[in-house]
């Protein structure tokens, strides 16, 4: 499997670390527990599209948002959670 | 007078040689970490053109001059080495020193590309990764930063693993080497 | 038997061993052509039956001839002879049998074979019951498996890699010749991987003319031509075994399986092979017709039969017969009886063939309904059209019932292959694999010329797909005989009629499966075994399934295929491991105190990757807790060191570190003074505790943050998520200095005395108190000094370049040691710490929170942070919840042990009544008695309750007193002396 990082372009698997559906970008912002509970333990399980967050910790270190397809294993694309901010 | 003595990461390692292959240790003195804060990216750039010559590298890429080199090492950071960082880059950017984090190794001679081929997942074919290409990668279970310079592959890793590190490459050293034998 | 004048291969004597016989082969000789030249037919015995069994195939499909080469712990079983190329001085042995290949006691199980037959262990082995562990699973294991393993290390080398190209040909083929050469004239950088040592593929194994010129020699030109271009590069002996996502495909190299002495190379390479592109060119396999005892030796694929013969220049027979069902079964009669080798029968199945074989005798419309012999072919019985039989002696029999494309690497991501009624086979879907075309035999182009059409076409369409000016070369002129069968699977009759070789599956087996209901072709396929294992349906899938489809009622295509499975060919754990063996399979981390430990006698531990030194044994001291008790003592009463560098540190700088760190930390950091240090509490978002460490304020804008060795690296990532993904408002920089600083602990009353020895300016309790921290000079090196205490003692951490780290731990150890200290190791400080009730990992395991380790109160409700939310809820405050305490032993058992259970002192000590369990215990040296921490349900309400620690495992129970986890110096007054 590769996967396309934003900075360091398409790369082997083994540099990047998983870490799960991009939804846990969606951090609440209020105290509500439901929600929490929503965020922390609630997955959708695609057979399909889907986005995840993967780790590029053996290269640039960026978080990077990947969209595949978990029936046929087509990475779409990917992009930086967080642009470079230095520029 | 009691003072402190220095050991170098790859002390009683290196150099290892095979056939026409050689991984020796580089010690490039200093090497200083510059990470350019929020939206500072040319201001540090302009800094270092002005005190050393040269840039702040773009993604995957080294810029130097003479034996100074700045080589990306990740997402806004880069490592100067060769020469110390005489510009003042307060406000600019996060220095950190990193002279004693990491080994420098050279690995040159023909097929010094086999030998990483058996150790790093990347693309290191002459097209994909010309003189000047510093990328961050893993070689065997190790992150590790590759570069392109000087005619060599440059490979930098942890201090710790540098027993690890040398070993791993002389294996593949010894296996390419030994294929070479077979014609 | 050796046909002068024939053959492709060298004529120079190679000497090897078959079964304890010496014997003679040829350079370029295979371990099976060499033995067919000897005119050894029997090479093995089959899986379950141990039926005699003879060579098949030419090829890496071979079912039969599986063999152990090398001896003693070099010895690797179930080599294919078929590919083995011989060496001088080979070794081989024949494998399930006993106790000789002739004559195999085993082979009863054959006379047996009624009661074996499909899903026989399904039905057999079920009762009694109590019969299965004693009886029925050892007399298994012992019939079960081919060859056999020695037992000792494998002491070859293997090796892996990786390699990178834009276009990717599999197989050197007249297709894969012609792809690669159309690729790479167009400019793409082109690796041609094949099995055999020479490219060509089925060139080599025939007799006929590309441009006039024998084809064989036409395949050497052209692999020259390829050789010579810079952007190609061809790897033969090299097997492509997987495709996978992304253009990621897996590949074998025999890189010296074909040698005496390998001389440092490795044995095998595990490539991985990324491509942009890839045109499979893996040709056709031959398939059989089963008939009645079609498994004898000397019964073999006739294309194999004219390959040994066009290649190896070696007759199968002196006296041989062919039989199939279509027009490519007639070129081997042709061969051999051009060759001088006396064939008895061409038989076609078909009534209206022509005879396209020459002067042979010639059966239309007759089927072979039995072969003769046990251990190698007599003869053959024939059935005419009308009915009437006639029997032929002949040594060796081809036959074909057609050939079917090799579309395995076009299944491996999932897709099923298309049925094509007019060839009768499967040939691969489009776009099974993204980025792969396939070209030739493999897609059903089974003509030379339409080879080198389709393969040059492909070649061209993969380079021009990725932007290169895509290039057709010349096409030479070949073989256009058109390929003409009809289908036939099995010739009925009485008796048992072969299908798959490997796994000893015959046509009843499948007609059983479809009797009892295992109609779907996967249930079919486990019910029978056929197609599993190595095989993955390379011999018999396309015969078993019309079989089934036929008993069934249903046509081929509805009835489907099973799944093909990488890899293609086997591959040795070995090399798919290649490098990981010993040291090998992790990096090792050392500390720059790492070679005077060891010179100290130091036993290492590992703490992750770490390499971390236990204790330090002196004269005298017999076991490691007279070394433990020792330091531990030396540590309360004068001064230790510890190697502490393996602890993450992580260098933060920017004007939001504050910010950022009362985010990641639950406690508060933005007060933090310069030149003071905090201890600090990480939570995971789910409200449990992910790590803890100190974090030290360097000056107004760097700070250096320390983790537990165990989550240096999760603590990294973490803080890489939380600033990315949360804080991109914030100007925050950080990097990892672990690497960078060699630092060790001093502790004990006499620290600051030791220090002041060294320190180029003096220290006082004024200028550095408890938890302070600053830049110093130490022995001419600039150091930073914290003035921090994991031991509970008056203590520093003192960190310093690690170039000079071996220096100061040799210096420290020197002064401390004459001070009446010195070094300590991990036991002591598991026990300084747990007497001061501090917490590791061991207590910080993932499950538990601030408030169950006592620290809520540090979970600060004046900002949010990472886990606050999830860390509030009612379940996770729940005053019932295990809570940390100390534990001492009250009763005659004074032995605690991490990992037991608590519960109350009259309970059953069942899991019902379990009230908690011990995490850390040790023998405190300082207070004379073990100590233990705990979790315990309600525990900080219980101090002085006696409870019942019950370790079921080692059989102990222990009355113990509850307390609180702070056992020694509870107000920490040693800390701040």
């Amino acid at each position: 499997m590769r996967l396309p990082c934003p900075i360091c372009g398409t790369r082997d698997r083994r540099e990047f670390y998983y870490q799960g559906a991009a939804s846990m970008l969606e951090r609440p912002v209020s105290g509500e527990l439901d929600a929490w509970h929503a965020y922390v333990h609630v997955r959708d399980n695609p057979a399909g599209r889907t986005r995840d967050l993967w780790h590029h910790e053996a290269g640039c270190g960026a978080w990077v948002i990947v969209e595949r397809d978990t029936v046929t294993h087509e990475v779409f694309g990917a992009v930086l959670v967080e642009d470079a901010d230095a520029d | 007078m009691d003072r402190l003595t220095a050991v170098s990461p790859g002390a009683d390692l290196l150099p290892v040689r095979q056939g026409a292959l050689t991984l020796e240790e580089v010690l490039p003195g200093e090497i200083t970490s510059i990470a350019p804060f929020r939206g500072q990216r040319k201001a540090v750039t302009q800094a270092l053109l002005a005190a050393l010559g040269v840039g702040f590298p773009e993604a995957n890429c080294l810029t130097r001059k003479g034996e100074l080199r700045c080589v990306w090492m990740g997402r806004d950071l880069a490592f100067l080495m060769g020469a110390r960082l005489t510009a003042d880059l307060g406000g600019l950017a996060a220095v950190t020193d990193q002279s004693d984090g990491w080994i420098v190794l050279k690995l040159s001679g023909a097929g010094a590309e086999d030998v990483l081929a058996r150790l790093v997942p990347a693309d290191l074919r002459a097209a994909a990764f010309p003189e000047g290409a510093a990328i961050r990668t893993q070689l065997g279970h190790m992150n590790v930063s590759v570069a392109r310079t000087g005619g060599g592959l440059q490979i930098m890793g942890f201090r710790s693993m540098a027993r690890t590190l040398v070993q791993e490459i002389a294996d593949a050293m010894a296996s390419v080497a030994a294929r070479a034998g077979a014609g | 038997m050796r046909i002068e004048g024939k053959g492709r291969i060298g004529t120079a004597p190679v000497d090897y061993v078959f079964d304890g016989v010496r014997r003679r082969g040829r350079v370029g000789d295979t371990l099976a052509s060499a033995l067919m030249a000897d005119g050894e037919m029997l090479l093995g015995r089959s899986f379950k039956y141990h039926r005699p069994r003879g060579v098949v195939t030419a090829d890496s499909a071979e079912p039969n001839a599986l063999v152990t080469v090398g001896t003693g712990a070099r010895a690797e079983p179930n080599t294919r002879a078929t590919v083995q190329e011989l060496y001088p001085g080979l070794e081989a042995r024949s494998q399930n049998r006993w106790p000789s290949l002739g004559f195999d006691l085993m082979g009863v199980t054959d006379l047996a074979a009624p009661l074996l037959g499909a899903g026989f262990y399904y039905k057999t082995f079920m009762w009694p019951k109590s019969f299965w562990e004693k009886l029925y699973e050892p007399m298994i294991r012992r019939a079960a498996g081919l060859g056999a393993l020695f037992g000792a290390h494998n002491p070859d080398r293997y090796e892996k890699a990786y390699a990178f190209c834009d276009v990717l040909v599999i197989g050197g083929g007249p297709a894969g010749l012609m792809a690669a050469l159309a690729a790479g004239q167009s400019g793409a950088d082109v690796i041609l991987c094949d099995e055999g040592p020479r490219l060509g593929g089925r060139l080599l194994a025939e007799d006929e003319t590309i441009d006039g010129r024998d084809a064989a020699v036409w395949a050497q030109e052209t692999a020259e031509q390829l050789r010579a271009m810079d952007n190609v590069r061809v790897m033969t002996r090299t097997t492509v075994t997987g495709a996978f996502d992304q253009g990621t495909f897996a590949a074998l190299e025999r890189v010296a399986q074909h040698l005496a002495d390998p001389g440092g190379r490795p044995l095998e390479c595990f490539w991985r092979i990324a491509a942009k592109r890839s045109v499979l060119c893996a040709g056709a396999l031959e398939r059989h017709i089963a008939f009645r005892d079609n498994d004898r030796p000397g019964v073999m694929m006739a294309g194999a039969m004219r390959a040994y013969l066009n290649h190896w220049g070696v007759a199968a027979g002196q006296s041989v017969a062919v039989f199939g069902n279509n027009d490519d079964a007639h070129r081997t009669a042709r061969d051999m009886a051009a060759a001088g080798v006396h064939v008895a029968a061409l038989i076609d199945a078909r009534h209206d063939a022509q005879n396209l074989a020459g002067n042979v005798p010639f059966y239309p419309g007759f089927q072979v309904t039995r072969a003769h012999g046990r251990k190698r072919l007599e003869a053959i019985t024939l059935r005419a059209p009308d009915g009437g039989r006639e029997s032929i002696a002949v040594q060796a029999l081809g036959v074909s019932g057609g050939w079917n494309p090799a579309v395995h690497l076009t299944c491996h991501m999932n897709a099923r292959p298309v049925w094509r009624d007019d060839i009768a086979t499967f040939v691969p879907r489009d776009g099974a694999v993204p980025g792969m075309r396939v070209a030739g035999a493999a897609r059903g182009a089974f003509t030379t010329m339409t080879c080198l059409t389709d393969g040059a076409e492909a070649g061209r369409a993969a380079a021009q797909d990725i932007g290169f000016k895509g290039q057709s070369p010349d096409l030479p002129d070949a073989e256009d005989a058109p390929y003409r069968l009809r289908r036939l699977w099995a010739v009925e009759g009485k008796g048992r009629a072969w299908l798959d070789f490997q796994n000893d599956v015959t046509v009843k087996d499948v007609r059983q499966a479809a009797a009892e209901n295992y109609a779907s072709v996967e249930h079919m396929k486990r019910y029978t075994t056929q197609g599993m294992a190595t095989d993955q349906g390379k011999n018999s899938n396309v015969q078993a399934l019309a079989i089934l489809a036929d008993a069934t009622g249903r046509d081929i295509p509805e009835t489907g295929t099973t799944t093909f499975r990488p890899p293609y060919t086997p591959v040795a754990i070995a090399a798919m491991g290649a490098g990981a063996q010993g040291h090998g399979f992790a990096p090792q981390r050392f500390t720059t105190s790492h070679s005077a430990s060891v010179k100290m006698g130091a036993p290492m531990v590992e703490a992750g990757l770490w390499y971390r030194s236990s204790f330090f044994p002196r004269e005298g001291e017999r076991t490691w807790r007279q070394s433990c008790d020792r330091e531990v003592r030396m540590v309360r009463d004068a001064v230790g060191i510890c190697d502490v560098s393996t602890l993450g540190k992580i260098d933060l700088q920017g004007p939001d570190v504050g910010a950022f760190l009362d985010f990641v930390y639950a406690n508060r950091f933005s007060t933090l003074r310069p030149g003071r240090v905090r201890y600090g509490l990480m939570l995971r978002e789910d409200g449990h505790v992910m790590d803890d460490g100190t974090t030290a304020r360097l000056s107004e804008n760097q700070w250096v943050m320390t983790t537990t060795t165990a989550a240096a690296g999760e603590v990294m990532r973490h803080l890489d998520w939380v600033r990315q993904a949360f804080c991109a408002q914030m100007n925050v920089r950080f990097t990892s200095v672990t690497e960078a600083w060699a630092q060790f602990a001093i502790a004990g009353p006499k620290a600051r005395d030791l220090l002041n020895g060294m320190l180029d300016a003096p220290i006082d309790n004024a200028s550095f108190p408890y938890m302070a921290c600053g830049e110093v000079s130490v022995l001419g090196a600039a150091a930073r000094l914290f003035r921090i205490s994991f031991s509970g003692e008056h203590a520093y951490e003192i960190a310093v370049p690690a170039r000079y780290g071996a220096s100061l731990f040799e210096k420290l150890v020197e002064r401390a040691e004459a001070m009446g200290g010195g070094a300590y190791g991990m036991e002591a400080l598991n026990v300084l710490r747990i007497e001061k009730g501090h917490i590791t990992h061991a207590e910080i395991h993932g499950r538990t929170t601030a408030f169950d380790i006592g620290f809520g109160r540090m979970v600060s409700a004046q900002k949010d942070c990472i886990g606050k939310a999830m860390a509030a809820r009612p379940g996770l405050m729940d005053p019932e919840r295990a809570q940390l305490v100390g534990l001492r032993p009250i009763g005659a058992v004074k032995q605690l042990v991490a990992g037991a259970h608590l519960f109350a002192p009259e309970a059953k000590p069942v899991s019902a009544a379990d009230e908690g369990y011990i995490t850390s215990a040790c023998f405190s040296p300082t207070l004379g008695e073990t100590r233990a921490l705990a979790f315990l349900a309600n525990g900080r309400a219980r101090h002085g309750e006696t409870i019942k620690m019950v370790d079921h495992l080692r059989g102990l129970t222990a009355v113990c007193e509850v307390t609180d986890p702070v056992a020694f110096d509870p107000d920490g007054g040693r800390l701040r002396g």
